[in-house]
């Protein structure tokens, strides 16, 4: 226990010594975090949009309303002609323009069908989707809630729901991703780097020749990174939480214990990357482009897994982002329990099993 | 040498092989407590592989060994738990202070911190760093590090310490003060076993081994070697007996 002691406080020297790991372990997930939520969101908040009413009637003016107290929109302007619209784009005053037809209120009550188009600004077109797309919900929100308790046979064609995100929030869907991100470079990158360095320096030799157990070498060296990560999954939680308003749905026990999970999981691929390369470079250069690449890709993150062709799907399985992902999403933002995560909770420990099982192989491997 | 004299490394017929290649092929010697052992060969001759073997880190193929009474086949724990050892690669960490340093492999030789305290002003006095002992080991001077990586080598009163080529690199004059320090270690009882690439070292050992091709060709003191072949220097004797190597690098 002692010998333990004295390696991880050796541990935490090399760590709080070295600026480049003291930035990644604890300045990277602060910056993914602001990164992900601020710049690279499709949310849209207060777009400029105008509004061309050609109906004026009750059903319009309260309709108007409706978008204007969303925040996504801000009226910028009232036209008064078709032409108006296609010059105000132009001008570059606004992003999408609503137009609302004559009639709307009356066709919406004897006809139980009206119109309204949307016209947005398709040279930037994750914002024109973003914007039509909020407006639609806007818009499906006051249908709702004129048929709300009346019965009435209005006609809604579109079958729009929003599960889980009704706002549409962009940061609901990447702090699961950055979570899984985090650990990944954090846990495999670093402690990969971290044991691979000592066999550059020759430090590794020495280690191995005294008493100490190997095993207990590369798991005193995996402590210190196992708890900076614990700290790093409370500043995302909290960052996300009270900077990003997203919701912590679900049981906050089984979000940290299944991030403990991924956590250990991304420290055994680090042992085994260590244990199969002797430099810093290879060492990077596999967590990089092998590990942390895919978790970004093929984590359904970024680029939805459904969309993607079958070979790129049946790789996503191999990859253990994924199922922390799902697992997060899952619980964090749904607020489902370990019944709805059982199966991918299960595949992420035989993952784990496996990479211990590896490491340890191929430690002992090389000692012989 | 007095047939009383304990032996602390015993070897018979030890042999390593990987695959087809037979890295050490049948080595017998003996390394009687106290004694300055050098252990010469060519790059490739089998040194580091015996080393290893010896140091409990590689299961021998063949043949038999006891370090400090210990089976290199079982007791691989007890053998580190008895022996220091240095690299040729320097084997301080260079992010820590000299004090750390010590304090973190005394720590993992299971010493006491009593010791460790007694001892770490013991060892900084003697080797006059006791102003560098908050300074990061990287800012020392190469030969000022040699010598402190050998006193950590032998921090935990090991009895027996391996030296891999301990000197690479390191100017004459801090080499004439590490073997200073390795004859004060012999003298406390430590035995020495030393792998070195300078000729005028082997010069200072008690005994010398020579290995060719994974075999020792020649094994006696300095004195009887150089009358043996009849040449003046052990530089000779080793041009000698290496010309004889069919192995490559």
């Amino acid at each position: 226990m002692k010998q333990f002691i004295s390696f991880v406080r050796k541990e935490f020297y090399h760590i709080f010594r070295d600026p480049r790991t003291m930035f990644i372990l604890l300045g990277m997930p602060v910056i993914l975090v602001v990164i992900f939520g601020f710049a690279l969101t499709n949310e849209v908040k207060n777009a400029d949009i105008a509004v061309f009413d050609q109906s004026k009637d009750e059903a319009t003016s309260s309709l108007i309303a409706e978008l204007q107290a969303s925040r996504y929109f801000n009226i910028e302007k009232r036209l008064r002609s078709y032409q108006e619209v296609e010059e105000e784009f132009k001008k570059g005053n606004i992003k999408m323009a609503v137009v609302l037809p004559p009639n709307f209120g009356s066709d919406l009550l004897h006809l139980h069908n009206a119109q309204v188009q949307l016209i947005a600004d398709a040279s930037d077109p994750n914002v024109a989707n973003t914007l039509t797309n909020y407006a639609a919900a806007v818009i499906l929100d006051f249908q709702d809630r004129i048929t709300d308790g009346r019965n009435l046979p209005y006609t809604i064609t579109t079958q729009f729901r929003m599960l889980y995100n009704p706002q549409l929030k962009g940061a609901y869907s990447f702090v699961p991703g950055v979570m899984a991100m985090v650990l990944m470079l954090v846990c495999t990158m670093m402690t990969a780097i971290t044991i691979v360095r000592e066999k550059e320096t020759g430090t590794m030799e020495v280690l191995l020749v005294s008493p100490v157990q190997p095993m207990k070498i590369v798991t005193a060296k995996a402590v210190p990174y196992l708890l900076l990560s614990l700290i790093n999954i409370a500043t995302i939680l909290m960052l996300s939480y009270f900077v990003l308003d997203v919701p912590i749905n679900g049981s906050l026990t089984l979000l940290v214990l299944q991030s403990i999970l991924f956590t250990v999981t991304s420290l055994a691929l680090g042992l085994l990357i260590s244990a199969i390369t002797d430099s810093q470079q290879t060492a990077m250069f596999i967590s990089l482009t092998g590990m942390f690449l895919p978790a970004l890709m093929l984590s359904g993150f970024m680029f939805p897994i459904e969309n993607m062709p079958t070979i790129l799907q049946l790789l996503s399985h191999l990859v253990p982002a994924k199922w922390y992902y799902i697992i997060v999403r899952s619980v964090m933002i749904k607020g489902v329990g370990m019944e709805a995560v059982w199966k991918e909770t299960l595949i992420l420990s035989g993952m784990l099993l496996f990479f211990l099982f590896m490491s340890i192989k191929k430690f002992k491997i090389r000692l012989a | 040498m007095g047939i009383d004299k304990e032996k602390v490394i015993t070897a018979n017929q030890l042999t390593k092989r990987f695959g087809d290649f037979t890295a050490v092929d049948a080595i017998s010697f003996e390394v009687e407590k106290g004694e300055i052992f050098g252990f010469l060969g060519a790059n490739g001759a089998g040194k580091t592989t015996a080393i290893r073997m010896l140091s409990g880190l590689s299961i021998p193929s063949d043949g038999e060994a006891t370090v400090a009474g210990f089976d290199v086949y079982r007791q691989t724990e007890q053998i580190k738990r008895s022996i220091g050892y240095m690299s040729q690669k320097f084997s301080l960490y260079e992010d820590l202070t000299v004090r750390e340093n010590i304090r973190f492999f005394a720590g993992i030789y299971g010493m006491s911190d009593q010791f460790i305290k007694d001892n770490t002003a013991r060892l900084l006095h003697q080797l006059r760093l006791k102003e560098e002992e908050n300074k990061l080991v990287k800012s020392l001077p190469l030969g000022w590090k040699q010598k402190l990586a050998f006193s950590v080598a032998i921090f935990h009163e090991p009895e027996i310490v391996f030296l891999d080529e301990p000197t690479g690199g390191v100017d004459p004059v801090t080499r004439r003060e590490f073997w200073t320090m390795i004859y004060e270690a012999a003298e406390s009882g430590i035995t020495v076993f030393v792998t070195t690439h300078y000729m005028d070292e082997a010069e200072y050992c008690n005994r010398v081994s020579i290995m060719v091709d994974g075999r020792i060709d020649a094994l006696d003191t300095p004195k009887n070697l150089k009358q043996q072949y009849e040449v003046g220097s052990m530089e000779d004797v080793f041009i000698k007996l290496a010309r004889k190597a069919t192995r490559a690098d």
